[in-house]
This record gives structure tokens, sequence and C-alpha cells, in this order.
């Protein structure tokens, strides 16, 4: 097989790699089952948000908006049913907190598909709209009483174990909804006609009008699923945590924009692959848990992830910027 | 118009409302109405408490941080792109002169010692901010990133830069001179405000008068065309964002000589506020547009608004949610003016 060095997957791949030997020289206990299933839990909420952006990075534009939607999707869905008082299974919970975030995606949807507004500035603007209307007008208190039924997910263990040490691992069944999210997006992006024209669409969103693609319709698809995607994480990361507490996420999204670009998705639309965003993922789950092991002190943990970001997408872009200029 | 403009009054048909309505059709005019409608909803809803001395003079020391913002937001946003570290180049700055003062005046310091150190850091925190903006524009100009990821990935720098020589807590003691810049008024007039209007007089030279600007606007309009046209977009976009970092590094100082300190996530609203002043002052996001006394009109309609809230007692996420409608409110009717124009 042939190692193509100019990819982004391959050099955030070697930088993984290389993060992975230098923490092992440092502390041998790095390399451990414990560590593996910690960055495997901490990489669920963060991947199925990837996933996400993935998705709007592809179609040309960009989404801030998706911790917003994470957070009020959550804390509207704790409170309804803790106010309620109501049992309802944890797929229940899942569902209500899926279609709050459907539907404040659609919100977003409106602005992009429906004014053709630029979509950064539209979503800072329901990112600030969002969370000032869940803090104002739903509520601003921690919920740690949580329903039972997210309890009751939050129980659910995959896979549990104890190693020779003594340490204790587990892996959630929450993980599943990450692989879940992963292989559904996959085949929508690559093995379905809407999934080529979300493609289409980033890649020049003119030429995707002329050969007949309903640019709007398929704006408002992927706004609605990172919605979605957003519901569905911020229920999982409240289950997980079992608390709901309406400041949680936001402030997540630029790492989470971090990982996807690192990953090889670009800001230009048309180009992005899910094992790149995946890899990102975990380079960025690697350095906000494991920075410190380097002999790095957690304060420079932003310092790092910028570096990472420019390098990692200045090199390829420069890359380009000169075959273009070559190219004439 | 013209012909009706050189006959005596008496004799020029009465075209009082057309007059009006050539005003309301203009950008600045729409700004004025607005700025004067906000302030009159304003007075009228408590005159006793916002019609006063007082009010009037805290507003003009609260409004020039984030205008200042919005003046370096708006000189990259009329290239076509966007500064999304502003907040985190003003903070870093103020770290890095905040240190110098602590360090070698502290708050005892009076007198040619404390002057001398007071100009050492103002010095220091601009040459911060130049060399943020130099990085900047080199990342965008020579590495071809897109303005909104060079900026994310260089903002996040800035912050953690700061927040890494600070360890995140605040930094304090500086000598009572330096207050003056952000708490002073020469002749009545708040320090302030007189930075502010200086930065906006710079960037008003830079954007109506020299060369710099037209080439901003016009690689704002068609960055091909320009290029095509000869224009050196490297050198013009190098320039932009240099001016962008030491407009917010001026903007970082008075927050923190305000705040009588300086701290790694200060102003950290204003990032939302200063694309929300620019998008409202008529400054378009894709480039190439904008007007400095619109952005002035749009900085005093939120000042109002927001005085005009504090009055009420709306509460901070209140708050977030308004600027967040507004923002978007704003962008759908500039939209649709937009598309208007084009038919």
């Amino acid at each position: 097989m042939k190692i193509d060095w100019t990819r982004n997957e391959t050099l955030v791949f070697l930088v993984i790699v290389a993060f992975c030997l230098v923490a092992t020289a440092v502390d041998p206990a790095f390399l451990s089952l414990p560590t593996l299933f910690d960055l495997l839990r901490n990489s669920i909420v963060t991947g199925i948000f990837a996933i996400g952006v993935l998705l709007v990075l592809i179609s040309g534009g960009i989404d801030v908006s998706f911790t917003a939607i994470a957070a009020f999707s959550m804390y509207t869905t704790t409170l309804t049913l803790v106010s309620l008082g109501v049992d309802v299974p944890w797929y229940g919970i899942f569902v209500l907190s899926i279609l709050i975030g459907t539907g404040l995606g659609l919100i977003n949807a409106v602005f992009v598909a429906g004014f053709r507004l630029p979509t950064l500035i539209v979503t800072l603007g329901t990112l600030s709209a969002f969370r000032g209307f869940l803090l104002t007008f739903v509520g601003s208190q921690l919920i740690s009483n949580v329903p039972a039924g997210m309890r009751d997910f939050s129980r659910l263990t995959m896979l549990r174990g104890t190693t020779g040490e003594g340490y204790f691992y587990s892996l959630p069944w929450a993980f599943l909804a990450l692989v879940l999210v992963v292989i559904g997006t996959w085949f929508l992006l690559n093995r379905t006609l809407l999934g080529r024209k979300i493609f289409a669409i980033g890649g020049s969103s003119e030429s995707a009008h002329r050969i007949g693609i309903g640019v709007r319709g398929v704006q408002v698809f992927v706004y609605a699923y990172v919605g979605a995607l957003s519901g569905l994480a911020g229920i999982i990361h409240a289950s997980l945590a079992r608390v709901a507490n309406p400041f949680d996420l936001v402030g997540l999204e630029l790492s989470v924009i971090a990982a996807v670009v690192l990953g090889g998705a670009r800001l230009t639309g048309g180009y992005g692959t899910i094992t790149g965003t995946l890899l990102g993922v975990a380079l960025i789950v690697l350095v906000s848990n494991s920075l410190i092991l380097l002999g790095i002190p957690s304060t420079w943990q932003s310092v790092v992830i910028g570096t990472l970001i420019l390098l990692g997408t200045g090199l390829p872009a420069y890359q380009a910027k000169r075959a273009a200029l070559r190219a004439g | 118009m013209d012909q009706d403009m050189n006959k005596p009054a008496a004799q020029r048909p009465a075209r009082q409302p057309g007059g009006v309505q050539a005003l309301l059709s203009s950008e600045i005019g729409q700004l004025s109405a607005l700025a004067l409608v906000i302030f009159v909803v304003m007075a009228a809803l408590d005159p006793s408490r916002f019609l006063t001395t007082g009010n009037f003079s805290s507003m003009a020391f609260q409004f020039p941080e984030f205008a200042i913002l919005s003046l370096a937001m708006m000189l990259s946003m009329m290239t076509g792109g966007i500064d999304l570290s502003v907040v985190g180049v003003s903070n870093l700055a103020a770290v890095v002169a905040a240190l110098i003062l602590s360090a070698l005046a502290g708050p005892q310091a009076l007198g040619l010692a404390a002057g001398a150190t007071i100009a050492l850091a103002i010095a220091a925190a601009l040459l911060v901010g130049a060399l943020c903006g130099l990085l900047n524009g080199v990342i965008i100009g020579v590495f071809g990133l897109p303005p909104i990821l060079a900026t994310l990935g260089s903002g996040l720098i800035f912050t953690g830069l700061a927040v890494a020589i600070t360890g995140g807590s605040a930094v304090l003691g500086f000598p009572p001179a330096f207050a003056f810049l952000g708490n002073g008024a020469v002749f009545g007039v708040p320090m302030p405000l007189i930075v502010f209007v200086v930065i906006a007089a710079v960037v008003w030279l830079v954007l109506e008068r020299t060369a710099l600007g037209l080439r901003i606007q016009m690689l704002g309009t068609n960055p091909l065309a320009a290029r095509f046209a000869g224009i050196d977009d490297l050198a013009v976009t190098v320039r932009t964002y240099l001016l962008s970092g030491i407009f917010s590094a001026a903007a970082g100082l008075v927050i923190m000589s305000r705040a009588n300190s300086a701290k790694a996530d200060y102003g950290s609203s204003y990032l939302l506020l200063s694309i929300l002043i620019c998008v409202l002052g008529g400054i378009n996001p894709y480039g190439g547009f904008g007007r400095v006394a619109g952005l002035v009109l749009a900085v005093l309609s939120l000042q109002f608004l927001s005085s005009g809230l504090n009055m009420l007692q709306v509460s901070n996420f209140a708050k977030e949610l308004i600027w967040g409608g507004l923002l978007l409110a704003v962008m759908v009717a500039n939209g649709i003016q937009f598309s208007r124009k084009r038919r």
C-alpha cells in the first residue's frame, strides 16, 4: 500500500503515534487499557459533535452553534421530564432530545438556506441566542436528580475489567452511539445520492445548482442533521455525568472544529473524510487529557491546539497554493 | 434635483417627503434613524435615569473598548476576511503590559519612573498587537489559510499564551497614573472616547484617503480581479491584519486600565458584539463595502440599547439572547436589501 505523505490523515496519525511514544517513554503506565478506555470514553461526545461539523464543512459552511444546541436540548429535555415527573425509558428521552436538537438545527437552516446568509455569522448569532434563551427562559439551575431513564443509561456498561495492577476500567454502551453515528454518516456520505449532493454543493454551489441539485434542500438537511447529532451528544453527556448543567458544553466548539480541520476537512467545502475526523478527534482528546504527561502544563493546552491547527492545516494549504501557482 | 436646488426656495416644488425618503434609503440615514429611535425609546422609558449627565458620561466610558475592537474587526471584514482573534490579541497585549507595569513600577510608583514604565508598557502592548497581527497576515497571505481558520487557531494561541503566562489569574498592581487611560478625562472628554475617536479617524483616513484603503476595498470586492489588476494582495492582507492587531492591543489597554487589572478571559463577549456592530454598521461580511460613519452609528445604537437594558435590569443571559437575535435580524434585513439592489 502506498502511503500518501501529503494527506492530513497521515500527518495526524504520525503525530498521534509520536505523542503516544513520548508519553510512554515519560510514564510507562500511559500504555495501558485504562488509558485507552479513558480516551474512548472522552471521545464519545467530541466524536459525535465532530461528525456533525464534518458534514457542515463538506457542504461548504461552518457551524459554531452546535454546543449551544446540545446544551439546550439536553437541559430542556431533562427539565421537562423532571417537572412532569413521568417515567420515560432512556431511548424515549434520547428521542426527545434529538427532536429538540433537530428543531434548533432547522432554525439555523432557515437563515442559511432560506435567507442565504454567511454561515459563520448566522451560527455565531444562534449560538448566543440559543444559549441566552436557555438561560433566561428555560433555566440556569443545575439539575442533579436526573430522570431514572438517564441514570439507567449511564449504568449500561459494554466492557469492564481490572488490570493486573488493580486499575479498574470500563466502557459505557454510549460508545456504541458514536460507532453507529460514524457508520450511518459514512454510509450517508459515500453510498447515497444525498451524500454526493452534500459534497457537490460544498465543491461549488453554483455548479451543483446548474446540474439540478436543490442546494437549499440539501442545506436544510445538513443543518437539521447537525442539530440532531448535537441533541444526541448533549443527552449522552448529561446521562453519563448524571447531571444536567446548562453551562456545560458551550466553549467546546473550537476544539471540535479543530479536530475536524486537523483531520483534513476543508473550510472551503467539498472535501473531508470520516477517518481523518476520527483521527483529529483522537489527537484533540489526547492533547486535552494527557498533555501533562509530556511535561507540558495544562495551561498550555490551547496554545498546543492552536499551533496544531495552524501547522496541521497551514502546511497542506501552503502546498496546495504552491501547486496552484505552478499550474499557473 | 440639481436644477431645483439652484432655484430660490419659494419656486422649488415641495419635495420635503422625497428628501426624507432619500435620506432613509441611504445606509447612513437608516442607521441614524435607528440610533435616534433607540435613543428616544430608551429615554421615554425612564427619562429621569436615561437623560442624565451621569448616564451619558458612563456610556462614553463604556463603549470605546468594544468600539475599538469593532474597528479592528471592520478592517479584516473589508478585505472579505474576518478576525476571530481580536479579543485574544487584546488580552495578550494587556497581560504583557500588565506584567511590565506590575514588575517594573508597582502600585506605589509615582512621577517620572511611573511615566517611563507606562510608556514602555504601552509600547510593548502595541508591539505585541502588531506581532500578532503580522502573524495573522502572514498565515492568511503566505500560507493561504482561510481567515476564519487562521484567526481561530491564532486566537487560541494568543489566549492560551495569556493563560500560560499568568497561570489563568488576573494581573494587578499598576501605578495609579495608568488609570488615567481608562478613567480620566481631558476637558471633560473621557480618555477612552479620545482613543476611540483617534483610531476611528485613522481608519477613516486609511479607507477613504489612501491607496491601501482603495486596495482593501478592491480586494474585498473581488480578490481575483484585484490580483489581475496588479494589486499585491499579500502586502494588503498583511497590512490590514497588522493594523487590526495594533487596534486590538489598544482596546486591550483601555479595558485593562478601566478594570485596573489584566486577565486572559476579559471581554469574551466582545467578539460577538464586534461582529454584530460591523454587520449592523453596514460592513458587508463578504468584503468590499463599509464606512466608518456606519460603524460609529451602530456603536451608538448598541450602547443606547445596552444602557437602556441595564436600566431595565435585564440579565446578562437575556442580553446574550438579544445580541444574537439582533445579529440575525440585521443580517436578514440587510440580505433582503442586497437582493433588492441586485434586481
